[in-house]
């Protein structure tokens, strides 16, 4: 099997699933109960937390564990929204995020706020001067996600968070940092973000769990409420094991991230050099030579499906993606490519491979070859 | 004093001599309905079928029972010995139950003595039970036009009392009318086709046909699950799963573009009919319904037809999108009929297909492709799942 589906979810690390099932066999008691059991636990979320601290060079406390990205995406925003004067109506974000964003400003456009989504450019960059324009008195927050999961653009935070103090020092930013979270280089604290998601199982660790950073100093209420777990934001019963996999997981991406992303990097720029020479007719709407994460490849490969060539590919036991895991279900096309400005018929032929640390040469070798005779088949049949 | 449930045939007591093959037939379909939450007995009495089990278990007996085809109504009742005292007794535990239900201000006794060695006419027994009941309930009074509940007594080898008669949906036990081959797709209209067939007593087993990969493997997952709930009216199905790819290849190859969906609805004619003739089924059936898309023309469905020779069931040809909707939704399939996942690529359908096409020019078209041979590879290669 060849798994190209590293930004849909990853495969968990051995050294993760051990941790584990240790936890899940021996050290099961409930994290707030009194006895020595539910000390024990408590203690081993606390060293997961630091861990992650520590990853990200902030402090444990900012460190706040949820159910995934999507969860703390929703925290997040509804909090800050919630927080904020109530004469306040206006949010930024842009045209390329995450659903698990966009929706939450679609109910936030029905509840009578106005957002604004900010254009990006073919690259998928935002365009600075728009979003400076764009700020104004009543600006709550800016939600911008740090990398993004299609294409794989990097926005410029640091310098995105300048000018929105600049311009208005009430503004808050929040980043959606699920696909940046253990791929590529960055601090926090120089990124100056208010707030900030990130997930567990897009870096090789369990499902279910995920974390939220939030600056310190910025008091966020709960959306959930219960018995108080994760000083009151995040209430309910900790997901023990899945904080424990977390923890392992970023552990061991401590020493390992730096070469990991470096790996895949020469994969990505070595496989875009074969399906180059080897297939003709096809659009890179990665922006390789850019800004972007070297984890993400995405190409149209004109005249096909993408969804067929996902079947094409499966058959082989090559797993890609077509548009986002979240929205390929639907008909819709992807709303990333249709915003940095694709033809309809390049939406139509795109597929996203993202890498992962074990993926090799060879695997590339053989996936560029069953992509060259698929492609032509898929064109045979649809070129006539 | 005991609980059973009993249930009533409706055409089957038309059926004159054949009417022991009927009902055994309908008791087998009714132990296969039941068989996996446990009853003790099924037995028959004077017309109708009784059977006996956990008395809590008769709430999802019953939702069961509604979906076996044969049985009119169903009625939890009451068994006792033919005594007056007994059946008395009976009659105010029904109303006592009855009155829990609902509120009931009026009733009416209804008494069928089919045992006519039983010394108390019906309207005698109605008369007494009805004295006794308003008696025992102070706040209750006959009405004998339009009463809130009936106390319905039948008198036979045993005596039944019983208020509810929940109405099922009829038809003829599957099984009694042959067996049939449904195409289905993952669309709306072939499930109903096939649950319209099963009620009128035809066995159903169904055809699937993909064009994996050009389609998704979870197009082929939705139609198991379709299958899955009409196994639940019509027993366990077998479904064939056709990969057509090859076969659309060659026509996209070699037809013209606009004959696409017509040429290849006679492909999968074809292969049913001969699936059919293999496994001895008696009939095909679709979903089509006239006029609803453009291979369903008049003109469309003769050209379809003209490419097999066995009988073609089409239970939906005059109804209504609509109507057939409604169905769906009773017999629980339109939820997974409308989840995404298509059967047939957006590739391989024409942009203007042909609305009135013409069997010579149809023939001709398909004199370039090697029939026989692609029907035989498609079929060489299919999947069978058996569905329970």
């Amino acid at each position: 099997m060849i798994y190209l589906d590293n930004c849909a979810t990853t495969k968990i690390r051995q050294e993760v699933l051990d941790k584990m099932y240790e936890c899940m066999k021996e050290d099961y008691g409930n994290p707030s109960s009194l006895h020595r059991l539910g000390l024990r636990s408590e203690k081993q979320i606390k060293q997961s937390r630091e861990l992650i601290a520590k990853y990200l060079r902030v402090d444990s406390g900012e460190i706040f564990f949820t159910s995934g990205g999507t969860e703390s995406n929703n925290i997040a925003i509804q909090s800050i929204i919630n927080n904020s004067n109530k004469k306040n109506k206006h949010i930024i974000t842009t045209s390329i995020e995450h659903p698990s964003v966009l929706n939450i400003m679609k109910n936030y456009e029905k509840k009578g706020f106005k957002v604004t989504y900010l254009n990006v450019d073919r690259f998928g960059s935002i365009d600075i001067e728009e979003l400076k324009e764009s700020i104004c008195e009543d600006t709550i927050l800016v939600s911008i996600m740090h990398v993004n999961n299609e294409i794989g653009t990097i926005q410029d935070i640091g310098r995105i968070n300048k000018i929105i103090k600049d311009k208005n020092s009430q503004t808050l930013l929040h980043v959606d940092g699920v696909q940046s979270f253990g791929k590529i280089e960055f601090s926090l604290k120089t990124l100056g973000v208010d707030t900030f998601s990130f997930s567990s199982h897009k870096v090789y660790g369990p499902k279910g769990v995920g974390g939220l950073y939030i600056r310190k100093g910025l008091n966020l209420n709960p959306i959930i409420f219960g018995g108080n777990q994760e000083k009151g934001l995040r209430s309910g019963t900790e997901n023990l094991h899945g904080i424990i996999g977390f923890g392992e997981a970023v552990k061991i991406l401590n020493t390992r991230h730096t070469k990991e992303a470096e790996y895949v990097g020469q994969l990505r720029k070595y496989m875009l050099n074969k399906i180059k020479d080897s297939i003709e007719d096809i659009k890179i709407n990665t922006d390789i030579d850019g800004n972007t994460s070297p984890y993400i490849l995405n190409i149209s490969f004109r005249n096909t499906r993408g969804e067929v060539l996902l079947h094409y590919l499966e058959d082989k036991d090559i797993y890609v993606s077509t548009s986002s895991a979240c929205s390929s279900r639907g008909t819709e096309k992807s709303h990333v490519l249709k915003s940095i400005g694709l033809h309809n018929k390049d939406i139509e032929g795109a597929i996203r491979i993202c890498f992962s640390y074990e993926n090799s040469r060879e695997d590339i070798d053989y996936t560029v070859a069953i992509l060259k005779d698929s492609v032509e088949e898929i064109r045979k049949i649809m070129m006539r | 004093m005991e609980k059973v449930i009993s249930v009533s045939m409706g055409e089957i007591a038309l059926k004159g001599l054949n009417r022991g093959y009927f009902e055994d037939q309908l008791t087998s379909q009714i132990r296969r309905a039941i068989k996996d939450i446990g009853y003790e007995k099924i037995y028959k009495e004077q017309g109708k079928i009784y059977i006996e089990g956990e008395e809590s278990k008769f709430p999802i007996m019953i939702k069961r029972l509604k979906k076996v085809f044969g049985l009119v109504h169903i009625s939890p009742c009451i068994r006792v010995n033919k005594d007056m005292d007994q059946i008395s007794k009976a009659a105010i535990l029904a109303m006592k139950e009855g009155k829990t239900k609902t509120d009931i201000k009026t009733f009416k006794v209804d008494t069928n003595r089919a045992d006519k060695s039983f010394p108390i006419k019906s309207p005698e027994v109605s008369r007494e039970i009805g004295g006794l009941i308003l008696k025992e309930f102070g706040d209750i009074s006959v009405d004998v036009h339009n009463p809130d509940i009936y106390i319905y007594v039948d008198i036979k080898q045993n005596t039944y009392i019983y208020t509810e008669k929940i109405k099922a949906y009829g038809g003829l036990p599957v099984g009694t009318n042959g067996k049939g081959l449904l195409l289905l797709s993952g669309g709306i209209d072939s499930p109903v086709a096939g649950f319209m067939m099963a009620k009128r007593g035809v066995d159903i087993n169904c055809v699937h046909y993909h064009s994996y990969p050009f389609t998704s493997e979870r197009s082929e997952e939705k139609v198991k699950d379709l299958a899955t709930i009409l196994s639940r009216y019509t027993g366990k199905i077998k479904l064939f799963s056709v990969n057509i790819l090859e076969i659309q290849k060659e026509i996209n190859a070699k037809c013209p573009e606009k004959e696409m969906t017509i040429i290849s609805r006679r492909f999968m004619m074809r292969i049913a009919e001969e699936i059919a003739k293999y496994n001895n089924y008696n009939g095909l059936i679709t979903g089509e319904s006239l006029g609803q898309v453009a291979s369903q023309t008049i003109h469309g469905i003769g050209v379809t037809n003209d490419a097999v020779n066995m009988p073609v069931f089409r239970p939906l040809i005059g109804m209504d999108k609509v109507d057939i909707i409604d169905i769906s939704r009773d017999i629980e399939t339109y939820e997974t009929s409308i989840l995404p996942f298509e059967d047939c690529c957006t590739v391989f359908l024409p942009k203007h297909p042909v609305t009135r096409p013409r069997v010579e020019d149809i023939r001709k078209s398909e004199e370039t492709l090697d029939v026989d041979k692609l029907v035989k590879e498609a079929i060489e290669n299919m999947k069978i799942y058996s569905i329970k």
